[in-house]
């Protein structure tokens, strides 16, 4: 296909946040991610935008709020020890109902931990990360085309609702290259009155701020957020499903660990065993329902993750403990292999045929 | 469906990343289904370094491959390591000028290619790892095909243009041998 080039997955994701009409990048490095801000380096003083390498991920996580108060669309990224240093500075954009976009390419924790591929922030991204009661809307790619898609739509959702979004991969997922195409429809950004761009003497001083002193404006602060939040919950699910309608038993699993999942699947449908994926695209909003209908005939459910399980809570919510979820599992920087996997459905369904 | 999945392996510094970069491209010339996932580490020339390469009919599930088709090993770590992964029936290319040992398996097909010598006589030392593939594609039924020259104007940088032709006959050289 000759619109199609190979491109790693951090490479890709850059290049699709330029086509979002980012031109602010305040980064520093940090495997695996580091590719990101390299391609910005070089792609960003050719087009007229702003790379920056900040002294620190501090510093970095800080200029985006300021770009992002003056109304610009703007992104830092970085792996899981230096989202963690942004986490402050991702809760005032929350708590100043700020859009901006930050990526996490994780890698295996806690602490410095090591530097191959991870899911073990899926807790910290969906439920917070920084202090204080806020969501970012978090975005899970499974394929380097994602990684491009999806940067864009964490821009546009970041705008729509006023909020900062992450995209949520992996080691994998940034370090390598598939076939994909940037050729894909972008949304302008939308107006942003709210912008500090200077009053020009001619309309009232705009405010960004996360200090509210007076708690019952805040608490009416965090009540209309969190409206705002149910909004999301019911328009921007998005999930895939693959081979769920007749399964058995259910594997929920995310980026890398779907794909491997995946593979899976193909490999236990051919020795008849009906086992489907779910495979969430947003982690936040998590998308409960399909999970909740999967459950009216599944007898199983495996939630396969690279950490030592964390989404297997939201999937045992969402089938409200119908049936039992089993934990499929590597971390640290280990990834399952589709034997692993393939073993666990097998181990399932001599559960299930009892 | 078809699917083969490769695994390179060598010293940093040998192509490794740039070879399998090469049999993706050619992989996406043709309109198939392709991965390409190296290896990353705090690794440096003349550290290891390997790839998977998935090239398929179908889509790529996981695009790691611990257990290759073809493996394609460039030095003695990497066969010692690698070569009992090898799918029975599959194959192992080695670069004989750099491993001594023979392949201890007798259920996979081996090559043993002088690569580095090959490329060493032929003026062009950085080349061992494109006559491997020449040697590979050849073997696979895939040499005479045109994507192979257009994957490679893809792989190499403009800026390298004027390689192309010692790339073609470092293909060639490959395929002959």
């Amino acid at each position: 296909m000759a619109d199609k080039v190979l491109m790693k997955g951090n490479e890709a994701l850059a290049e699709a946040a330029i086509k979002a009409g980012c031109r602010h990048y305040f980064g520093y490095p940090i495997t695996p991610q580091t590719e990101v801000a390299a391609y910005m380096a070089k792609r960003m003083p050719k087009i007229g935008g702003t790379f920056l390498q900040a002294e620190s991920e501090i510093a970095a996580i800080n200029m985006v709020y300021g770009v992002a108060a003056a109304g610009k669309r703007v992104m830092t990224s970085s792996s899981s020890p230096g989202i963690s240093l942004k986490g402050e500075g991702i809760s005032y954009l929350a708590g100043s109902d700020l859009p901006a976009l930050i990526v996490n390419v994780q890698r295996g924790g806690p602490g410095l931990g090591g530097i191959q591929p991870s899911q073990s922030d899926y807790f910290q991204a969906t439920r917070g990360g920084g202090h204080g009661d806020y969501h970012m809307i978090v975005l899970a790619p499974a394929s380097v085309q994602e990684m491009a898609e999806l940067t864009v739509l964490g821009f546009e959702l970041a705008d729509t609702y006023r909020m900062p979004a992450m995209v949520l991969a992996d080691g994998t997922m940034g370090q390598m290259m598939e076939p994909v195409s940037l050729d894909f429809a972008v949304s302008p950004a939308p107006e942003k009155p709210w912008a500090t761009t200077g009053t020009k003497m001619a309309r009232e001083h705009n405010i960004v701020n996360s200090l509210f002193l007076t708690p019952e404006e805040l608490e009416q602060l965090n009540f209309t957020r969190y409206e705002r939040y149910q909004t999301i919950e019911a328009n921007e699910t998005r999930y895939e499903e693959y081979m769920t309608e007749d399964a058995d038993i259910i594997l929920a699993a995310f980026g890398i660990a779907a794909r491997v999942s995946r593979t899976a699947v193909n490999e236990a449908r051919k020795q008849g065993i009906k086992v489907g994926l779910i495979r969430p695209i947003t982690l936040w909003p998590f998308p409960y329902a399909p999970f909740a209908k999967a459950a009216e005939h599944a007898k199983a459910f495996i939630s396969v993750e690279l950490n030592m399980g964390q989404m297997i809570e939201d999937v045992r919510l969402a089938i409200s403990c119908k049936a039992p979820v089993t934990l499929c599992n590597r971390a640290g920087g280990m990834i399952p292999s589709p034997g692993q996997v393939l073993e666990a459905i097998q181990k399932a369904d001599g559960g299930v045929s009892k | 469906m078809s699917m083969k999945r490769f695994l390179f392996s060598g010293f940093g510094g040998q192509g490794i990343l740039f070879a399998g970069k090469l049999l993706a491209y050619k992989g996406l010339m043709e309109d198939k289904q392709v991965s390409w996932l190296p290896s990353y580490g705090p690794e440096m020339r003349g550290g290891t370094a390997s790839c998977s390469v998935i090239i398929s009919d179908e889509p790529v599930g996981s695009p790691i491959v611990a257990e290759p088709d073809i493996l394609v090993a460039m030095n003695l770590p990497s066969l010692d390591r690698y070569e009992s992964a090898v799918q029975p029936g599959g194959m192992i290319f080695v670069d004989s000028s750099l491993v001594e040992r023979k392949v201890q398996r007798d259920d996979v097909q081996v090559y043993y290619v002088p690569a580095t010598k090959l490329a060493g006589d032929n003026g062009m030392p950085t080349l061992a790892n494109i006559i491997l593939m020449g040697k590979i594609l050849k073997v696979l039924d895939e040499y005479e095909e045109s994507s192979i020259g257009a994957a490679l104007q893809k792989v190499i940088s403009a800026r390298h243009a004027d390689m192309l032709d010692t790339n073609r006959k470092a293909l060639e050289i490959g395929a002959n041998a």
